[in-house]
């Protein structure tokens, strides 16, 4: 059996593609109620998982060891465990409670977050696993909790009740053997979707019936594909030959999918727990990570570099000085016996150990806590967000995930969906031909079942009986629904009230365009399709079969049978897939309608039709017949007969509904490009469809020049390859080698001389990234990505979904790592959304999966402006300025205690209480960032969302890279020093009070210490641009509480403590005028530099921003002329091709 | 400064606060539920916007200097009015009268003496505080520093009878617990000296007074002697042994009951560890006795030293200072010069920068940066 991984991905309705891959081999066997099939054959019970959901990662019993496990694991909180322990074992300088406490804060609060969520997920499974179910035993309905459920079990569900399992569906109390299933709980589709009972057994509609049912089902085994299920049911009756029936999704009901207008059905277990399709899709999305965070961790790589170099200079100099024995045992301070009797070595690596310990504040737990905080509660903004909130829908903007907050504000590619992204997707039926001629209808649309409007605009005629044929294939050739109104006052059935419902709006927008011209689909009636004609007469046609849409074939077919006997085959979809299937001398006069409509932007559709005599029909049910039996590539089979009869077809006519550009998607676009994205569409539509929409929107410009690569651009098919590559080469020539030194500039320059913009298909994509058997290729698959990185604006058109993927892939791994984000609405996008480094899902009409897939969901793609511009500038600038402040302040907090040992004889004395040395992070300095990182706008958000430019700002990391990384080191290094030797100058007379008293080590510290505490707390208020009055609050809250704090450990004998070191050290402090003139002095010093750096910074901007003005000025001189106009033209550029 | 402050139209700003950042979690907050339209919410709290910009920080600059320039003058002066004199008496010049002493040990009996004239250039008329100063001496030195226990200096009982651990090996000496324990105490510095004023070849004593040297608090709270029904020493600290470098146990420190044990404030400064290895410590306050004749005229003096503390052997110094005190405490250059050269940069850099700005951004006025 031949079939390519790729085909399979294709699929429509194409959702967890990684899973597809991993095929599940075998099948599965389900003995129906788990009676053996005949006396002769042994019933075999299988081992099957039982129906327990276990979604909790912890039990009871292991929630202590795995989750500090599992905590222990991340390398921070390990380093951190591994300075407590040597503290616990070595004699180190500080007490284990100095690094011990802030660690296992930050262990308990993440053990009882976590213990929480997983409290609240043990809950959630209780509540499924205990929830009741009616299951058939002996003719009788026993209730059982869920849990016990086993494969094979028949299980009776009620209406508005939810799957408990995956159900093979046997038969409902509806006649016809259907039922109604909604799955908004697991792809969001909320439409309901119809699913039959197999024939042989729907008339099992009692507890009895149904408990004399022997069958067996095989079925292969679970895979996640919520779309894709083969199986076999074969029912044995008493004495008679097995009957085998085919077994489809359509026969499958999902657990979690709900129950609705169906008063029961009864089915039978196939997978149960952990095997249903729904649990095997809860595996869970990769974890991203953010730039930032990899900025962290190599700046944490350096400050760990320069501890282990503390450490080791310390420990050096130590034994080195200690040479003298003087220094090392004067008689004023005898070692114990214990120090005398271990071995130089062992005592060298303690002493390593201790200055590690002393020193290891440098890289502050606090600092994980507070960034992890920042994220969570930052990312509330975004959901907060009015301006995010579509009325509409009703909903916000949605944060899956908190992590990437900050990736927002380094995009460099924006890969964006056309249809339902950048458009609105509601599809509005704009005309139609037939035969080549003209029809448009009224502009007014009604939902429901409201008579046609005004009477219709010929241009032209065609047949009377053409044009009627044309119009019942739109009745006919669709999977439209109809949903019947709420009955609310529960007496009349008003039909006023029921509406069209079908995953694809484009189908609606057809059936509603076929009422306009007098037919309206009436619905189901169990085979038949009911059609009201013109004259108002009801027709019936019997529906044969269907094979859906899918983006492969990209068009469906329906086979009916008039009431007159002849069986009709329609055929609708994508003009380049029906043109070739229709006769040739037909296809004229349509094309141009066509070619037309589409360069408006409109979404064509070509319907075709044939009439199939008796014996081809006979012919092709046996074959569909056989081919639905098939348990495996199912799909594929039915595909290749309908391919074979799909020829020679009639051409009637083509549709043309529009999809409206989104609101502001235009303004969105140019704003992006302005800010220095590239934005890339990557679109399953046609190429002139998605080039117009391109210029609809802006994204190409009167002055980009177009470089296509496309089918069409390649001529005839057998020299494709080679044209192909001669075309790259030209290009590659015009974009790379004609400007080699304005590359650098070009990248994110708003002012380049000329603009491309790059057109390419899925087929020819594929020709560059599979290239067929020429070795040489893969260099064009280089000189390719190079033309598309100096590009503007590309256009991916005819893309599959995997596709799409693929090329976020390769921008993604181009040199440099550009950040990517891809944008889109429906299950074809969740590849690219899932492969780059930002996906946003639309909170579209084509289902949830986007949205569910995403790390943050929008309503509409204005909203992108924001997020980025604004909320993406805005966390960036917070987090950065958060990460080197933290290293900073940490820096110019130990560098003191390190430049302290060359004057205590490198014995590790600390320079703060352990106090101090305790709360700095926790309490005196951690809120006032923590504010700021969740407050500060330095740049007002209307600005920043006005002004796009501001964002290139920022680009390519440019706060974490290592200059400015540099700068805050020696900013912490400055300070550091002037705090350490400004005190040292002072102590060198220690008697600072009035009253001649000296003072000791500790105010020695406790200066440094208060000098370090109001100096980088100072700093971060003249890094604030935004003093809101919580920033107030923490800034000169976080000081005096210092000073409070201060008072208090001072002010108390403290009996749980070894030694009172701190016992009124500050109260003297404070009474000595020479310590305030001192701290005074060095605050200022240390500040000093910054402050006019900031001056200069401001004056530098100053001068920019005046530039920028002027700039601005000269630009709206030369503003284009508006899209429209524009549109034209490309339009007649075009017809002349 | 520029100051902005956008008070946006908001009324309900102050309300909203933190609090509502509790409330629903990051994924279910936007559901279905409009966003509260609060200013913290949306993030436009009113907010004062500060810009730094030349116009502003400039005359800051001015300010400051013009500040500090005078505090500084006003330090130098004030220090610079400060009398000190300083004695090396170390004996490490063979010529010194305390070479002798040099290597005297602790238990040398009778202790090494020796005598030191100087003269004083000019009179300290103020009170006068005596000092002793050694070098080399690492008092922060870890070990040393935390071999105390400052629970039996509190006085309490148990702990005088069970030193703390941290005082090894200065715990126990002969199976008797040391009190007070720990290699800070054992070290205490127990040099006396006594100064004379030579007037006409007669030594005049100078009172040297040896209370209120120690921190208020250290003296009433921080030290106590262990607590019992008597009020003599010795039966209080029965059961414990005197630091092995002492002569005497700790409650024959003084005569005087409120000045002996552990309560001695000689003790009591030399506990206070020094931050640096030269250090001074407070010796003996030397009072004026009227308002007509300076404390220490000028004139020679003698210092008579009795000479116990080695220090010799780890190359050590040891001064005799005195000093006159000011409102800023002893002599300290550094504060006063630190003061004129900030204020001086800061002044300088305020013209030249003014003039800079003058010449290229004096076209727009500094407070309407737009934001």
């Amino acid at each position: 059996m031949e079939f390519s991984i790729n085909q399979e991905i294709w699929l429509r309705l194409w959702s967890i593609w990684c899973a597809g891959e991993e095929k599940r081999v075998g099948t599965r066997t389900v003995f129906v109620g788990h009676r053996p099939v005949s006396e002769t054959d042994a019933y075999v019970e299988q081992k099957f998982c039982d129906n327990r959901i276990v979604s909790s990662k912890y039990t009871v019993w292991n929630f202590l060891p795995k989750n500090l496990f599992e905590q222990f694991r991340r390398i921070a909180n390990f380093y951190f465990l591994i300075i407590f322990l040597v503290q616990v074992i070595v004699d180190t300088p500080t007490s284990p409670v100095t690094s011990g406490l802030p660690l296992f804060f930050v262990i308990i609060v993440t053990a009882i977050k976590q213990g929480y969520e997983d409290w609240l997920r043990h809950r959630a499974d209780k509540e499924v696993n205990k929830s009741s179910v009616f299951i058939v035993e002996n003719a009788k309905q026993v209730k059982k909790h869920s849990e016990k459920i086993k494969v094979g079990d028949i299980v009776e569900v009620k209406a508005d009740e939810t799957f408990p399992c995956d159900l093979i569906f046997l038969a409902s109390s509806n006649d016809d053997g259907t039922c109604y299933v909604t799955t908004a709980s697991l792809d969001g589709e909320s439409n309901f979707k119809t699913h039959y009972a197999v024939r042989d057994t729907t008339g099992l509609r009692t507890d009895n019936d149904i408990d004399s049912l022997t069958a067996t089902i095989e079925c292969e085994q679970p895979q996640p594909d919520l779309y894709k299920f083969v199986g076999r049911i074969n029912v044995y009756r008493s004495n008679q030959e097995p009957v085998a029936r085919s077994l489809g999704p359509e026969n499958l009901l999902l657990k979690g999918s709900t129950l609705k207008n169906t008063k029961t059905i009864y089915g039978v277990a196939v997978y149960t727990g952990m095997e249903t399709k729904m649990a095997l899709n809860y595996q869970g999305k990769s974890q991203k990570r953010s730039a930032v965070e990899k900025s962290i961790n190599a700046f944490l790589i350096v400050y760990l570099c320069i501890l282990v170099s503390k450490a080791t200079v310390c420990t050096t100099l130590k034994y080195i000085w200690q040479n003298n024995p003087f220094n090392d045992e004067p008689w004023y301070n005898q070692k114990t016996k214990k120090e005398k009797e271990t071995f130089k070595i062992l005592r060298m690596f303690t002493d390593f150990l201790s200055f590690m310990v002393l020193f290891n504040f440098i890289i502050p737990v606090s600092m994980y806590v507070t960034v992890e905080m920042q994220k969570f509660l930052g990312s509330f903004f975004i959901a907060w967000d009015k301006e995010m909130y579509d009325e509409e829908i009703k909903e916000g903007a949605l944060v899956n995930t908190s992590d990437l907050n900050e990736e927002l504000g380094q995009v460099e590619y924006v890969f964006t969906d056309k249809t339902g992204t950048l458009t609105e997707n509601s599809m509005k039926f704009i005309e139609c031909c037939i035969d080549g001629h003209k029809y448009k209808g009224g502009i007014s649309e009604v939902d429901g079942f409201s008579h046609t409007d005004g009477p219709l605009k010929y241009y032209g005629k065609a047949e009377k009986c053409r044009e009627e044929l044309f119009l019942r294939a739109l009745c006919l050739c669709h999977t439209v629904q109809i949903k019947e109104g709420d009955n609310v006052d529960g007496l009349i059935v008003n039909q006023e009230r029921s509406t069209y419902i079908s995953s694809s709006p484009d189908e609606i927008a057809l059936v509603k365009g076929a009422k306009k011209y007098g037919f309206t689909f009436l619905g189901h009636e169990a085979d038949f399709m009911k059609v009201q004609n013109q004259k108002n007469e009801i027709e019936k046609y019997q529906l044969l079969h269907v094979l859906n849409f899918d983006p492969v074939r990209r068009r469906m077919s329906v086979i009916v049978k008039t009431s007159t006997g002849k069986f009709l085959l329609f055929c609708k979809g994508a003009d380049s897939s029906i043109f070739p299937r229709v006769q040739q001398d037909e296809i004229h006069q349509t094309k141009v309608h066509v070619e037309r409509n589409a360069m408006d932007g409109y979404r064509t559709l070509c319907v075709a039709f044939k009439e199939l005599t008796q014996e081809d029909y006979k012919k092709m049910n046996e074959q569909l017949s056989e081919a639905k039996m098939a348990l495996q590539d199912r799909e594929e089979k039915m595909a290749r007969i309908f391919d074979d009869i799909e020829t020679d077809m009639h051409l009637i006519g083509a549709t043309a509904v529009e999809d409206r550009l989104q609101e502001h998607a235009a303004e969105t676009i140019e704003a992006l490009q302005t800010a220095g994205m590239k934005v890339w569409v990557l679109t399953g539509d046609k190429m002139e469809t998605a080039k117009s929409t391109c210029y609809a929107s802006r994204l190409f410009q009167t002055n980009t020049e177009l470089l296509e690569l496309t089918t069409k651009a390649m001529g005839n098919s057998d020299r494709k390859e080679d044209r192909l590559h001669e075309l790259l080469l030209e290009y590659h020539k015009k974009l790379v080698q004609d400007f080699p030194k304005n590359s650098g500039k070009l990248k994110r320059s708003w002012t380049a001389s000329q603009e491309y913009g790059l057109i390419i298909d899925g087929s020819t994509l594929s020709l560059i990234l599979n290239p067929s058997q020429d070795s040489s290729s893969s260099n064009y698959k280089s000189i390719f990505l190079q033309i598309c990185l100096k590009c503007t604006a590309v256009l991916c058109c005819r893309m599959a979904p995997l596709q799409k993927a693929q090329i976020v892939r390769m921008v993604k791994n181009t040199k440099g790592n550009p950040i990517t984000l891809s944008i889109g609405d429906g299950a074809n996008d969740v590849s690219m959304i899932l492969e780059a480094h930002v996906g946003i899902g639309i909170k579209g009409k084509e289902g949830r999966q986007a949205a569910r897939n995403s790390d943050y969901a929008v309503p509409r793609f204005k909203h992108l402006r924001k997020l980025l511009l604004a909320h993406g500038h805005l966390y960036y600038v917070r987090i950065a300025h958060l990460v080197q402040y933290f290293f900073y302040k940490n820096l110019c907090f130990i560098l003191p205690q390190f430049l302290y040992q060359f004057f205590c004889g490198f014995s590790q004395q600390p320079l703060y209480d352990a106090a101090y040395l305790t709360m700095y992070n926790i309490c005196f300095t951690s809120l006032p960032i923590l504010a700021y990182s969740l407050l500060e706008q330095h740049i007002n958000i209307e600005t920043l969302t006005s002004d796009p430019r501001l964002y290139m700002k920022i680009s390519d990391n440019a706060m974490l890279q290592w200059k400015p990384f540099l700068y805050w080191t020696f900013l912490g290094a400055f300070e550091g020093l002037v705090f350490f030797f400004g005190v040292y100058f002072l102590f060198q007379n220690s008697s600072l009070e009035d009253n001649g008293k000296v003072f000791g080590n500790w105010t020695f510290g406790t200066i440094v210490f208060t000098i370090l505490v109001f100096t980088v707390t100072l700093k971060l208020a003249l890094d604030t641009r935004f003093w809101t009055w919580m920033n107030h609050l923490v800034i000169w809250g976080s000081l005096a509480f210092y000073v409070f704090f201060s008072f208090f450990w001072g002010g108390i004998i403290w009996p749980f403590l070894k030694q009172q070191r701190m016992y009124f050290v500050f109260a003297h402090m404070v009474t000595s005028v020479s310590t305030w003139l001192a701290i005074v002095l060095l605050i200022f010093i240390s500040l000093f530099p910054e402050i006019l750096l900031v001056v200069f910074k401001n004056a530098k901007r100053k001068n920019h921003q005046k530039k920028l003005s002027n700039r601005k000025e000269s630009d709206s001189l030369s503003s284009r002329p508006s899209f429209r106009p524009l549109l034209l033209r490309t339009f007649s550029d075009e017809s002349n091709v | 400064m520029a100051v902005n402050y956008n008070a946006k139209e908001e009324a309900d700003g102050h309300t909203s606060g933190v609090g509502v950042a509790g409330g629903g979690a990051a994924g279910g907050a936007g559901k279905s539920r409009k966003p509260d339209n609060t200013a913290f919410k949306q993030q436009r709290l009113p907010a004062w916007q500060p810009i730094l910009t030349a116009g502003t920080v400039l005359p800051a600059f001015f300010i400051i200097g013009l500040i500090f320039i005078p505090i500084g003058i006003g330090i130098f002066v004030t220090s610079n009015n400060i009398r000190e004199y300083e004695i090396d008496y170390t004996g490490t010049d063979s010529s010194s009268p305390c070479n002798k002493c040099l290597n005297v040990s602790w238990n040398s009996t009778p202790p090494c003496t020796c005598t030191i004239n100087f003269t004083l250039d000019q009179p300290f008329e103020t009170n006068v505080f005596m000092y002793y100063g050694l070098s080399n001496f690492y008092q922060n030195h870890r070990r040393y520093v935390k071999s105390r226990d400052d629970s039996q200096l509190n006085g309490d009982n148990s702990s005088l009878l069970n030193p703390s651990k941290e005082c090894e090996p200065y715990r126990t000496s002969e199976n008797k617990p040391i009190a007070p324990c720990g290699a800070i105490a054992n070290s205490m510095f127990n040099d006396t000296l006594e100064l004379f004023h030579i007037d006409n070849e007669t030594r005049i004593p100078i009172t040297l007074n040896k209370k209120g040297i120690a921190w208020w608090t250290d003296k009433n709270v921080k030290f106590r002697n262990p607590f019992g029904t008597t009020n003599n020493l010795t039966a209080l600290f029965q059961g414990t042994t005197k630091p092995v470098n002492w002569p005497k146990p700790v409650y024959m420190l003084d005569s005087e009951q409120d000045n002996n044990g552990f309560i001695n404030e000689d003790f009591i400064v030399w506990m206070r560890t020094a931050a640096l290895p030269t250090f001074r410590k407070l010796y003996r306050l030397i009072e004026r006795k009227n308002n007509l004749q300076p404390t220490l005229q000028a004139g020679k003096y003698s210092l008579d030293i009795t000479y116990n503390y080695p220090v010799y052997s780890f190359d050590g110094r040891k001064r005799m200072i005195l000093s006159t005190i000011s409102w800023m405490g002893g002599k300290n250059p550094f504060l006063g010069i630190a003061y004129i050269t900030v204020g001086s940069i800061c002044f300088f850099l305020g013209v030249v920068l003014l003039v800079i700005h003058h010449k290229y951004g004096n076209r727009n006025n500094s407070a309407d940066i737009p934001n």
